[in-house]
């Protein structure tokens, strides 16, 4: 039992090390679809210039096998673990650490990592609580699914957190997300994703704003409700005319998805999470017995 | 909107000649800079070891390799957002002669008016398009500081260095300023309606 468990943290320290590289260079498909998607919306001149200079970076990157933006960000993971997984979550999460410290390493990527207070650098990626990791637990299975979404943080620097009130109802939630995106401007490098996290308690309306950006562009939540609230969001944010790079168009994101959750009857959070257009996510499946499966699409 | 194509360092005439919303490609020489090189030119008085008149500034903290003694190769360079460091514009205008600033997403209107008196513009490069951009450089030539690595003061070669757009112009139109007086007038209109 002891030699599965070694060889799965091997398993899983390797596929960390791949996955963020991965993410880094080779943003998934839907992504490029909505890119080029956009150009054909797009009028403004700014904002074609900036659409058409992202597509052909993107097919830079592909060919120079570059980082298609030199922000490595923060490495952030959500794990699927199955109940049957043979490696506990406590070896799982040194597998991703020293992966990601291996990935920075070997590349050689850039370092973002500092000390919170000090400023000080703290390691190749990694220090106290760093990587992020999130965790999900599911009953009857026994495989773990890892996504990767390097996180940077001129689109981070652009969170925002509004404890609305029950009166404040749908319509102080649209304000507010509105007003948010408005007031980011160019900064978080538009378009991107728009991840709105509604309901739960303060910290959990942040983490829900944080899976809604790593979903696959365009999908829906599964509550119909919540799925027009984006449709709804989605096409108010581009009525806003900030476009592309904030320099004005027709393109401000690419997409706004919703997570939510039940909440306390007095409460109303409300929490907005950017993802800039470099919206890098990739997975991979490990199985119970060490197969790895990498997916660039979940 | 015009076409132009410029080689720094430059002249405040030429810089004059651009109007906000025009593209813009760059060839010749321009410098690296970041938040800490520039609190150690200003907040601590030291003078910059490399020239900066009529200079174009970029916002950046390059991923590089260290090839020998001072020497660095690039591996992937980028742009950071440039609204933290507003507050260097107008010393770098006026006490070094430095013509213009490249980042992305924007400076703040405080820098509107020394942009306009001292004849400096800001470009906007496309955040994030480091893959391309890396390309656009031809050589690392000078590095000053590098101590503060990253962040040191460097000196790149480039070529075809853009497309840029004029997002500050020197006659006192930011394209920032009216997007963003444009969408608030917008959003009081949606609002309304929701
Ligand atoms: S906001 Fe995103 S695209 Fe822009 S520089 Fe940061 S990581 Fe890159």
């Amino acid at each position: 039992m002891a030699m599965v468990e070694t060889d799965l943290q091997g398993v899983v320290e390797d596929a960390a090390a791949h996955l963020y590289v991965w993410a880094l260079k080779d943003i998934p498909q839907d992504l490029r679809d909505a890119l080029a998607e956009a150009l054909t919306r797009e009028t403004s001149v700014p904002g074609r210039r900036v659409l058409e200079t992202i597509v052909r970076n993107v097919a830079v990157a592909d060919e120079e096998k570059n980082l298609v933006c030199q922000d490595t960000g923060i490495a952030v993971y959500t794990c699927r673990v199955g109940e049957g997984f043979p490696l506990h979550p406590a070896g799982i999460y040194e597998a991703l650490k020293t992966g990601t410290a291996r990935a920075t390493l070997e590349h050689p990527l850039r370092s973002n990592a500092v000390h919170t207070i000090t400023r000080e650098n703290t390691g190749p990626n990694i220090g106290h609580r760093l990587p992020i990791v999130h965790w999900e637990f599911i009953a009857d299975w026994d495989g773990l699914d890892v996504k990767c979404v390097p996180k940077g943080s001129g689109s981070e620097n652009m969170s925002f957190l509004k404890m609305c009130v029950p009166a404040d109802g749908v319509k102080g939630i649209k304000q507010f997300v509105l007003e948010s995106i408005v007031g980011a401007g160019g900064k978080p490098c538009p378009p991107g994703i728009v991840g709105v996290g509604i309901g739960g308690s303060a910290d959990y309306a942040m983490y829900l704003a944080k899976e809604a950006i790593a979903r696959p562009i365009g999908t829906r939540n599964f509550d119909p409700i919540v799925a027009r609230l984006e449709d709804e969001l989605y096409q108010l944010l581009n009525e806003t005319g900030i476009g592309p790079m904030g320099l004005g168009g027709d393109v401000t994101v690419l997409q706004c998805h919703i997570e939510h959750a039940d909440t306390h009857m007095t409460l109303n959070p409300v929490a907005v999470n950017y993802q800039c257009w470099a919206a890098r996510r990739a997975s991979v499946h490990v199985s119970a017995d060490g197969t790895v499966d990498f997916d660039r699409e979940a | 909107m015009a076409t132009h194509r410029l080689t720094f360092p430059t002249s405040e005439e030429e810089i004059r000649s651009l109007r906000a919303g025009d593209e813009v490609t760059v060839d010749g020489h321009i410098i690296g800079i970041r938040d800490r090189t520039q609190i150690r030119i200003f907040d601590q008085g030291v003078e910059p070891p490399i020239d900066l008149a009529g200079a174009l500034l970029l916002h950046t903290a390059p991923n590089v390799r260290k090839v020998g003694p001072g020497r660095y190769e690039k591996l992937c360079i980028g742009t950071t957002t440039s609204a933290r460091m507003v507050r260097f514009t107008e010393p770098l205008g006026e006490r070094y002669g430095v013509r213009a600033i490249c980042g992305k997403g924007g400076l703040p209107d405080e820098a509107i008016e020394p942009m306009r008196r001292l004849g400096m513009v800001y470009f906007a490069i496309v955040g994030g398009a480091a893959a391309l951009e890396t390309t656009q450089i031809e050589e690392i030539e000078e590095v000053a500081w590098e101590d503060l690595m990253p962040e040191c003061l460097w000196k790149f070669r480039v070529k075809d260095f853009g497309p840029l757009t004029v997002g500050i112009d020197s006659h006192g139109t930011s394209l920032y300023h009216d997007v963003q007086e444009a969408a608030r007038e917008r959003l009081e209109g949606i609002i309304a309606r929701l």
